[in-house]
């Protein structure tokens, strides 16, 4: 009886947990070196037009209470530093949108001596979303697709979760 | 740092909540008091002027435009602007007309996103969600005309790219008739909700002289009461047909750093409506050579943080052979350790908004010193670290 009665309290508490991340994923923002371009572009996400928050997306100042990092622009020398540190702030599990050519691929700044390149080449990226800059649409496009990451991984491997 | 030990030095950035781009300042503070003040910058320093020398001239023009996003079309047409001069031609009216109403549709976006941002740094977040909203409206008006919300690249080397029809005409002026009616009204709450006022009157104020000294550009310096815009000073694209109404403050605090910026917002609506009611008829574009002449020119132009300053030097190929910018924020920045001395720590991101800063533009060229390495490095010494840099790639 009580092997069964954990499965089922497990299947339960992970269902639970899935549903509070994919309804309140806390995002925090970071530049790595972009031109601002993007970063007009996920304010205009956040403000009334697109308001992203009716999806639960709220952006935080803290890393250590955000679950979603946002990344803009290629990853400068002085910056990479500054990038794992935030990233390795963020509780676990966390996940990575790369917004923009420039962090997607290093774009129109990719062989500048002071950019290492994409946001990849440092940290572990779960969405990318292109453009130049990405419209809000697909910014919020890309925040759909994480959560419904988030909702499959549900399925499959839940506890690495 | 200090010699009393009861001081206590606040670190804030590169990644924090207040702004959207990394720059890290380090605050000592005696209680709430700021004593002193230190700014690090070069987080966005990517190398982009050293990475015009190996593009060509066409190429260079999406590249600078993506020096800052927000002011991507003034960059675009400092360039362009520079180029033209070198190779001794210059764009048709109609194409000229064009670049002023982008450029001030630019300013536009700019200064409603500032009020916004500046808003929020202040803790009125209602002010910050309106603005923001009417923003989307000149948002896609600039979509309309060039086809995307932000880097626009609306030039060409000796030209623009599109024309504006009858249709969009209208559009732009019903987009503008709906911004004036807000701007009246955002002007309304910023000289008289008592609550906002307490952030901004008297803070952070900088006289007149105070402002020649730091070297002070754009609306910032506006605010002090020094006369100083390029669009007046030395006309580029159709100010010289259109002239501009100089906007300025006497007073020199945060407050009159608002009043200039909407007062900005309506002067370049009633330009914008000028230069459409009197459209020169015309071609859109010159012919430019692929190849351009020998020698070295400066462009001015009125970004809308004031004024953005390009140096351009040819060798006769098709690549540039030096790039040099110098973007407003770098001449505002030097003000905000200055004028946060003997503040309240909550109103230095105020302070720090009130220049519109923008970090992109701002980082040019950045040099860390570790060890005793002296501060200034000697022309010799640059030239060597670069001759050695680019020996050791492969």
């Amino acid at each position: 009886m009580s092997a069964v009665f954990q499965t089922a309290i497990t299947k339960a508490m992970r269902q639970i947990r899935a549903w509070a991340r994919i309804n309140s994923p806390w995002a925090i923002h970071f530049n790595t070196g972009s031109c601002n371009g993007c970063d007009i572009e996920i304010l205009a996400t956040l403000t009334p037009r697109y308001d992203v928050e009716r999806l639960g997306v709220k952006l935080q100042g803290s890393p250590r209470h955000a679950d979603v990092l946002i990344c803009t622009g290629p990853v400068t020398r002085q910056a990479r530093e500054r990038l794992i540190r935030t990233y390795e702030q963020m509780p676990e599990p966390k996940f990575v949108i790369a917004i923009g050519s420039c962090a997607t691929a290093g774009g129109v700044f990719r062989g500048c001596y002071n950019v290492i390149g994409q946001i990849d080449e440092v940290i572990p990226v779960d969405v990318y979303v292109l453009g130049c800059p990405p419209r809000p649409e697909a910014i919020t496009y890309g925040m759909v697709k994480l959560l419904n990451k988030i909702k499959e991984a549900k399925t499959e491997a839940a506890d690495t979760l | 740092m200090s010699e009393k030990s009861e001081k206590f030095i606040v670190p804030i950035g590169p990644q924090h909540p207040a702004l959207k781009e990394p720059g890290h300042f380090e605050f000592t503070v005696d209680g709430e008091v700021v004593t002193g003040a230190s700014v690090r910058l070069g987080y966005a320093h990517r190398g982009i002027e050293k990475a015009t020398e190996s593009r060509n001239w066409t190429q260079n023009m999406y590249l600078l435009e993506r020096i800052c996003g927000i002011c991507s079309h003034i960059h675009a047409l400092a360039y362009c602007l520079g180029v033209e001069k070198l190779a001794g031609v210059s764009a048709p009216p109609r194409a000229q007309a064009i670049r002023s109403v982008v450029a001030e549709l630019e300013r536009i976006h700019s200064h409603l996103m500032w009020l916004g941002v500046a808003a929020h740094e202040a803790g009125f977040e209602t002010l910050f969600m309106y603005s923001w909203r009417d923003r989307e409206t000149l948002m896609d008006v600039l979509e309309a005309l060039t086809g995307n919300r932000v880097n626009y690249s609306a030039n060409l080397i000796g030209g623009v790219k599109f024309d504006i029809n009858a249709d969009q005409r209208d559009t732009i002026l019903r987009a503008l008739e709906f911004l004036e009616e807000r701007t009246a009204h955002y002007m309304d709450i910023v000289t008289t909700d008592v609550v906002f006022l307490r952030r901004t009157r008297g803070i952070g104020t900088t006289s007149a002289a105070q402002a020649e000294l730091l070297g002070l550009v754009g609306p910032t310096a506006r605010a002090s009461g020094v006369a100083r815009d390029v669009r007046i000073d030395a006309p580029y694209a159709a100010y010289a047909d259109f002239p501009v109404t100089l906007i300025l403050h006497n007073v020199g605090d945060l407050e009159s750093r608002f009043i200039v910026r909407i007062n900005e917002l309506l002067e370049s609506y009633r330009l914008i409506r000028q230069i459409l009611d009197h459209m020169p008829e015309g071609e859109l574009t010159a012919r430019v050579p692929r190849r351009i002449k020998e020698g070295e020119t400066i462009s001015r132009v009125e970004a809308p943080r004031g004024e953005l300053f390009y140096f351009i030097k040819s060798n006769g190929s098709d690549t540039p052979e030096r790039i040099k910018v110098r973007t407003p924020t770098m001449c505002n920045m030097a003000s905000v350790p200055v004028l946060g001395i003997g503040q309240q720590l909550a109103d230095i991101p105020m302070i720090l908004a009130g220049i519109d800063p923008c970090f992109s533009c701002n980082d040019r060229a950045a040099v860390i010193h570790q060890g005793d390495d002296g501060d200034t490095w000697t022309w010799e010494r640059l030239r060597q670290y670069g001759i050695d840099y680019y020996r050791g790639q492969p």
